[in-house]
């Protein structure tokens, strides 16, 4: 469970102070599916840096599974991202020329897994985002961008994560590979019951989560529940 | 992280290109391996030069005969004179101070002949000492004695070359054979054990005997070929030196001595030369070694800050799913090390057989020193490291989010 109150982020360029974020608060459940929607500069990258534990804010607190994350040192941010969080990035980010199965089982090198149980663990993460096994061996510069965009979907899952966390994932795609990346999310979310969080600037993608968080100049505007249309 | 996941992601890491892990391996190889093959060159070249300048006798000093002193006459030629007597070098030995021995020498070339055989060698009229001073040691029988100086006896000793001309490659039981010179029979009393060549004779090739029979049957005057002076120790050579030139100039009644009848020629300064123009040499190949080595460190600096930034968004990455700094620091240290000691033992291997391949071809032998091996592949680790681990350490302290931003 994601809570976060009055989470306040502020940037300092010489002299000039930016307020990214100006206090905001919500609960994100397990379980959810949540869209943060926001056009560019709203706050919306810098909520999902605090949220991912890859930055802290400057005022306000943040509990993530009761853990309060908000005033931790570099490296325990790193073992909250390494045990509870996982990312999908807009650029997909994979190691080149390295297999499939490689870049899947590199959350797990820095967990310190057993080799055996990583190779198990990264097949059925590759299997529950879709990708045929046929190209678990290949290259990650020999696939197309929605087989890239599933075998960093595929990583994300691998350390079992309380939260996973797309950032535009389908910015890099055309409509149809993101249509599929987009359901390959739905059906963690429904089949495994993973709690997804996506960052985007496009209507039609935030469509597809249960719901949406609208955030303009650091502040929520909106939270917005829905029932989704395939249900 | 485990040691075996962090020499995986190396292995992986490095075999993914492997053209510039090549390149940069390339540059250390070529860097340690000239070094330490020039290096082994030139010391190669220094003991030989100095060796066999040491294996014509120690400490010694020349005594040759000049150029004839004649007045308007045709000149004889640098030793080519008869100046030098007996007297000379009994006046040497007396008033010389710091001499150890004196050898009196006649020598010449002629017209041998055993049963059947025939060949035509160098004729050395010496005396007992020569065998000490001149390092020429006895395989069989014994060396020139006194008693045969003395008595003027017709005995001889053998270079083991003449012994093979005269007698047949490795011939046993040649002590106590006859040979002729000139028409006079001559006792075989011993052989002499190879030394090889000295660089200004062979004294393998040589037949010894004493310099009285070879003044009166040989070269029929009173006169010496050769003097040679042994000093008690390479320190006081050059004072013995000048004494004997004083000694002679005395006794030959010359003033001037830029006019003097007779050459003398110190063995530490022959050394001294030798040793400056090889130590040149060396310091030469070394420069040269030094500079490959310094653009194969430029090399690896270059490969690294390159390989570094291209990987910062990787680096970015690790951290986002969860690498501590310190992973990241240890993951980059380990390849810098991995590649410029993989690197560094190829180019010892490659100086190495170049050095073998020199020695194996007889250009000189060539002699690998520690300390170059040293030298060179601390030069390149100290390279490699700072080079590979500078860059790594300051992506790794990014915040994950400029990492990955990165372009």
């Amino acid at each position: 469970m994601i809570e976060i109150k009055n989470i306040v982020k502020t940037y300092k360029t010489g002299d000039i102070e930016f307020n990214a974020l100006n206090g905001v608060s919500f609960t994100i459940n397990d379980g959810e599916f949540v869209a943060i929607m926001g056009p560019s500069g709203s706050g919306k990258s810098t909520l999902m840096h605090i949220l991912g534990a890859l930055d802290s804010p400057t005022g306000g607190t943040y509990f993530l599974d009761g853990k309060d994350v908000s005033t931790l040192s570099d490296d325990q941010l790193a073992d909250i991202r390494k045990d509870k969080i996982g990312f999908v990035f807009q650029s997909f980010n994979l190691l080149p020329r390295t297999t499939v199965l490689r870049n899947v089982m590199l959350p797990l090198i820095y967990e310190g897994v057993a080799s055996e149980e990583r190779e198990k663990r990264a097949k059925e993460a590759l299997a529950s985002a879709g990708l045929d096994e046929s190209h678990f061996t290949h290259l990650s510069n020999q696939l197309s961008g929605g087989q890239i965009q599933r075998v960093a979907i595929a990583r994300a899952l691998v350390n079992n994560p309380t939260l996973i966390l797309a950032d535009e994932p389908t910015g890099n795609l055309d409509t149809k590979t993101g249509e599929i990346v987009l359901e390959t999310f739905r059906k963690l979310n429904k089949e495994l019951g993973r709690t997804v969080v996506l960052i985007t600037h496009e209507q039609d993608v935030a469509e597809h989560a249960d719901r949406v968080l609208f955030i303009r100049d650091g502040l929520l505007i909106e939270d917005k529940k829905k029932i989704h249309k395939h249900i | 992280m485990k040691i075996y996941d962090v020499l995986r992601e190396t292995y992986s890491a490095l075999s993914g290109n492997k053209v510039r892990t090549g390149l940069t391996m390339l540059g250390i190889i070529i860097g340690i391996g000239s070094v330490i093959a020039m290096t082994a060159i030139g010391q190669g070249a220094q003991n030989s030069i100095s060796s066999s300048i040491q294996s014509i006798g120690a400490n010694l000093v020349m005594v040759m005969p000049g150029a004839q002193r004649s007045f308007g006459g045709p000149s004889g030629g640098r030793g080519g004179a008869q100046t030098l007597t007996v007297g000379d070098a009994d006046a040497i030995e007396a008033s010389v101070s710091n001499v150890a021995g004196v050898v009196r020498e006649v020598t010449s070339r002629k017209q041998v002949v055993a049963t059947g055989t025939n060949t035509n060698t160098s004729i050395i009229g010496t005396e007992a000492s020569y065998s000490t001073i001149r390092n020429v040691a006895i395989d069989e029988g014994s060396f020139i004695t006194s008693q045969n100086v003395l008595s003027g006896s017709k005995v001889a000793v053998l270079g083991p070359t003449t012994r093979d001309d005269l007698f047949g490659v490795g011939a046993t039981g040649v002590v106590g054979q006859k040979i002729r010179i000139s028409g006079s029979e001559y006792n075989i009393i011993g052989i002499t054990i190879a030394k090889g060549g000295s660089g200004f004779s062979n004294s393998d090739d040589a037949i010894y005997v004493p310099y009285t029979t070879a003044q009166r049957y040989l070269s029929g005057n009173k006169y010496l070929s050769e003097i040679d002076v042994s000093a008690q120790s390479s320190d006081v050579s050059a004072q013995v030196q000048t004494d004997i030139t004083s000694l002679l100039m005395q006794r030959h009644n010359i003033t001037d001595p830029t006019k003097t009848d007779f050459n003398t020629m110190n063995q530490a300064d022959i050394i001294a030369t030798a040793s400056s123009v090889t130590s040149t040499f060396t310091a030469l190949l070394a420069a040269i070694a030094g500079i490959s080595l310094l653009v194969g460190g430029i090399g690896i600096m270059n490969m690294m800050l390159t390989t570094v930034t291209e990987r910062t968004r990787e680096i970015g990455l690790r951290k986002a799913i969860g690498a501590k700094r310190r992973d990241i620091n240890f993951q980059f240290l380990t390849e810098a090390v991995v590649l410029t000691f993989t690197g560094g033992f190829l180019g010892i291997i490659l100086g190495w057989l170049i050095a073998f391949g020199i020695s194996y071809l007889g250009i000189v032998q060539a002699s690998v020193s520690l300390s170059s091996i040293l030298l060179a592949f601390g030069v390149s680790a100290l390279i490699g490291i700072v080079f590979g681990y500078y860059p790594a350490r300051h992506a790794s302290s990014l915040n994950p989010i400029d990492a990955l931003r990165f372009e």
